[in-house]
């Protein structure tokens, strides 16, 4: 599978392009979690893009530092074999209970409107996991609008 | 060293510790709690498969199995996009109650492991719990050395106040402290990388599955062939993912189910650092372990109370071993007093000594025996006053003196006493004393005077000895020995008992209280109130005249309200003559001195109390205080039942109440003419039969009563191929003696 992804800039506006291809048209996408108040410890968050089918297709953020629990992400743990090479640089802090992620990616403009979707697993220690807590087809309409998620997700939306 | 250790790393961690510990005695209760609402099928009841059909009968939408620890069976679900999370019943598939971790508990937790401070804060309770394994072994190897052994570990132990309380309290945690000290420490040093950490992060996902018509759940081979007490978790696969399978994680390894076929994929058993892991956290909290925990718990208890003893334990000897006032430097003086001491009772004696030799026009050091120097080549005098510390050992103030004696030089001008302290009642009476007095001999040093032996801080012998002091230096000293701190007390004699008259031995119960303070009530009079005290401890009692005090066993406890001693009047004798002469209302000046070596031993073995006279008062202290009627009998010699009979009326209701199981008196100016001894003798079968099972022998009264009891004693174990000093030893029989 090619690299689709791209750079990164963590809602600092600091943008570096990592590999993409010199054809490809960028777009600067900025993806924000909100938790709710679950009242645990810090939550573990992977947000990963996959095909119509839930095909994984690449990482885009994983929250959280310690490796040991990544597989309880388990739906982007599968999909990436817990391979460091798909999260290499791609990794923060946990997230705590209330508090919001903000992250900016330049994503390939071919991927949206094209059927791909963008997935967040998320698990808390002593707490249950959330596979697909949010399940969301990047497109044009769906760029502002806010969903819910099903687990500690309160509120997820892309913006570009 | 070892003592500074533990006592400096406890008091600057005591806070962190009490906090570690208090929490750790919470979270304790947890796995118990989660034992209680759990339903635990047997071994071999319930398989994997059978559970899961039935929970995904009430829970269609079950995604997540999970056995906890304590077995309890939580289902994760969705419903209509409503997550969910049950306690079920695994024999029929039905929640119990919601689950929800409790708040109260993570928040508990977080205090734990990081006094809510995240990542240094994890790192601080690390080093606590480093700090505690190092406290729990330095103190252990104190216990041993204090007791002489390792054996005399599980004697009772003697001591006062926080003393006492502190050692009793950390052998009966220490075990459990160490624990969990060490598997809390490891579980820090893992976190930070200071150990290796085995991950377990399971098999890889199958790269291709058959991907055919999902079967029940409940017929899937390979979870027919899991117990349910083998389980840890079972994940279902993600709805509308034909691609997708269980994922099974066991008690031996992890790997996926194939939702069609049933088939076993890619199992991959634990790692052994894992398994290892798993116990080290079951040993630290419990978790599978309720029983564990909550001993864990109880042991963390102590910790607390552990912490201000100690605290009260380290104030108390830094207090007791303030600066002397006009110590001469060692260079400077003429005269040297070296102190071994273990609880600075010792250097009571050499302050005085210290003060009458400075009024002497003698230039003084005082130091403790460790500090010897390599000469001392102006000083004509040395002076060694030490106590022996366990069975023969160096107290702590004199632990590197042997050592140092090595590269001491002598002149031939120095001459040297040594005074040893200790108690009779012990083997190895004061050997540490002796043996320094050979090894200076040895050094060729030449002896000022012999060494002499004071018997349990007796203040005439102290004074004795001064006086022949007194005569080798030309110069007259009038030691008097002070124990310090000495704040006496007030006391009124509030009602008197007499016996004896009729017979000329006259013998009164005596029971004072305190007296008033005068218009100021008691909090602001300032150190004017007793100690705590016990039966069996001593009152000290100024005689006028400012004469040395003296001694008399207590008859009665703090909780009486009253102090109670028993009197003789002795011919000629000047504090029992002034007793004897105190009328109700009158004031003495007295204070506790405490005799923690002096008491039965609780449990329910049987005590024998054997003794003459007056030595009945402390007895009868202790059959007052047998609330819990364990066994205990009374042999006692008087001179004349009708005249002599102390406690007469007290003791027959202590019979009737079975505080007291037996009575056996003897009367030497009576018909029989018997004496304690004889009786002991007649009953000798039964003496023995208790001995046999572990009866304690308490003998109290005058040194010929008690070589004579003694005596009887050594003729009836015979038979049991052991002797007084095997008792002496266990701490079965003790002697207080005057």
């Amino acid at each position: 599978m090619k690299k689709i992804l791209l750079a990164i800039g963590l809602g600092l506006g600091l943008t570096t392009a990592l590999a993409m291809p010199a054809f490809a048209q960028p777009r600067e996408v900025t993806f924000t979690t909100e938790l709710s108040n679950y009242g645990g410890d810090g939550a573990y968050l992977a947000l990963y893009l996959t095909d119509a089918s839930g095909k994984y297709q690449g990482t885009l953020w994983v929250a959280g530092k310690k490796s040991k629990y990544y597989k309880h992400l388990s739906g982007w743990a599968r999909g990436s074999g817990l391979n460091p090479t798909e999260y290499d640089g791609l990794t923060g802090a946990s997230i705590t209970s209330g508090r919001t992620l903000k992250i900016t990616l330049d994503l390939d403009d071919a991927l949206i409107d094209n059927g791909y979707e963008i997935r967040v697993d998320t698990a808390v220690e002593d707490m249950r996991d959330h596979r697909a807590d949010i399940a969301v087809p990047l497109t044009s309409e769906g760029s502002g609008q806010p969903i819910t998620g099903r687990g500690y997700v309160h509120s997820f939306r892309y913006d570009f | 060293m070892l003592r500074q250790l533990h006592g400096l790393s406890g008091l600057l961690a005591a806070l962190f510790l009490i906090t570690l510990a208090t929490t750790g005695a919470v979270l304790s209760l947890a796995p118990a709690m989660d034992r209680v609402v759990a339903v635990i099928p047997a071994v071999g009841e319930v398989s994997v498969a059978e559970l899961a059909g039935r929970v995904v009968a009430h829970y269609p939408g079950t995604e997540q199995v999970v056995r906890g620890p304590s077995g309890g069976v939580i289902v994760y679900h969705n419903r209509d996009g409503q997550p969910g999370a049950d306690l079920v019943n695994p024999l029929t598939g039905e929640g119990i109650a919601p689950y929800e971790p409790s708040a109260f508990f993570s928040w508990i937790k977080d205090l734990h492991r990081s006094f809510l401070l995240n990542d240094a804060g994890r790192l601080l309770a690390g080093v606590m719990a480093a700090v505690m394994l190092l406290l729990c072994i330095s103190g252990i190897l104190l216990l041993v050395r204090r007791t002489g052994g390792w054996k005399a570990l599980i004697r009772p132990l003697a001591g006062t106040g926080s003393k006492q309380i502190h050692s009793e309290l950390a052998r009966f945690a220490v075990l459990g402290l160490l624990l969990s000290a060490l598997t809390g420490s490891y579980m820090s040093a893992q976190r930070f990388g200071l150990l290796p950490e085995t991950f377990e992060t399971g098999p890889t996902f199958p790269a291709e599955v058959a991907g055919g018509q999902p079967a029940p759940v409940a017929t899937l081979s390979a979870l027919m062939d899991v117990d349910l007490r083998e389980l840890r978790e079972l994940v279902f696969p993600y709805p509308d993912d034909p691609q997708d399978v269980y994922s099974l994680t066991t008690s031996s390894g992890s790997g996926f189910v194939d939702p069609a076929t049933g088939e076993l994929l890619k199992f991959q058993p634990r790692a052994t650092g894992s398994v290892f892991q798993q116990w080290m956290v079951s040993l630290h909290t419990g978790e599978g372990l309720w029983w564990l925990g909550l001993i864990l718990g109880a042991a963390a208890l102590t910790v607390p109370v552990l912490s201000m003893t100690g605290i009260s334990i380290w104030w108390q000897r830094r207090r007791s071993s303030e600066q002397l006032p006009d110590n001469a430097e060692a260079y400077q003086a003429d005269a040297i007093i070296l102190v071994g001491s273990e609880g600075n009772t010792t250097w009571g004696f050499a302050r005085e000594l210290h003060t009458k030799l400075n009024k002497a026009g003698f230039r003084v050091h005082c130091s403790e025996m460790n500090a010897l120097a390599d000469s001392y080549p102006q000083v004509s005098r040395l002076f060694i006053l030490t106590s022996t510390y366990g069975d023969g050992d160096a107290p702590a103030s004199a632990r590197r003196f042997m050592a140092r004696l090595r590269d001491f030089r002598s002149y031939k001008t120095l001459q040297y006493a040594v005074l040893g302290f200790g108690d009779r009642q012990f083997s190895n009476f004061c050997q540490f004393a002796l043996n320094v007095d050979a090894a200076l001999a040895n050094k060729g040093l030449s002896r000022l005077h012999p060494i002499e032996l004071i018997d349990r801080c007796s203040s005439s012998q102290f004074s004795e000895w001064g006086d022949k002091i007194s005569e080798f230096i030309g110069t007259p000293l009038a030691l008097t020995y002070d124990p310090l701190p000495l704040s006496t007390v007030k006391l009124e004699l509030v009602e008197r008992a007499d016996y004896g008259v009729a017979i000329q031995a006259p013998t009164s119960i005596l029971r004072f209280k305190v007296a008033e303070q005068g218009r100021w009530p008691q909090f602001l009079s300032q150190a004017k109130t007793l100690p705590l005290f016990e039966a069996g401890d001593l009152l000290g009692v100024m005689p006028p005249h400012g004469q040395a005090a003296r001694f008399y066993s207590l008859a009665s406890s703090v909780t009486d309200g009253v102090l109670e001693i028993c009197v003789r009047k002795q011919p000629g004798g000047l504090c029992s003559g002034y007793l004897h002469g105190l009328k109700p209302g009158d004031c003495i000046n007295g204070f506790i001195r405490h005799n923690p070596e002096f008491r039965p031993a609780t449990g329910s073995n049987p005590v024998i109390l054997i003794g003459a006279g007056a030595g009945i008062g402390p007895l009868t202290g202790f059959i007052r205080k047998n609330t819990e009627r364990n066994p205990m009998y009374l042999y006692w010699g008087g001179r004349n039942s009708q005249s002599d009979f102390l406690y007469q009326p007290e003791l027959g209701r202590y019979l009737d109440d079975h505080r007291l199981t037996g009575l056996n008196t003897a009367f030497s100016r009576s018909e029989e003419h018997a004496y304690v001894q004889d009786k002991l003798r007649q009953d000798q079968i039964a003496v023995r039969q208790m001995v046999d099972k572990g009866a304690q022998i308490l003998v109290c009264g005058g040194r010929d009563m008690a070589e004579g009891v003694k005596q009887v004693i050594e003729d009836i174990l015979k038979p049991l191929a052991t002797d007084v000093e095997a008792l002496r030893a266990e701490g079965r029989y003790l002697e207080d003696v005057y």
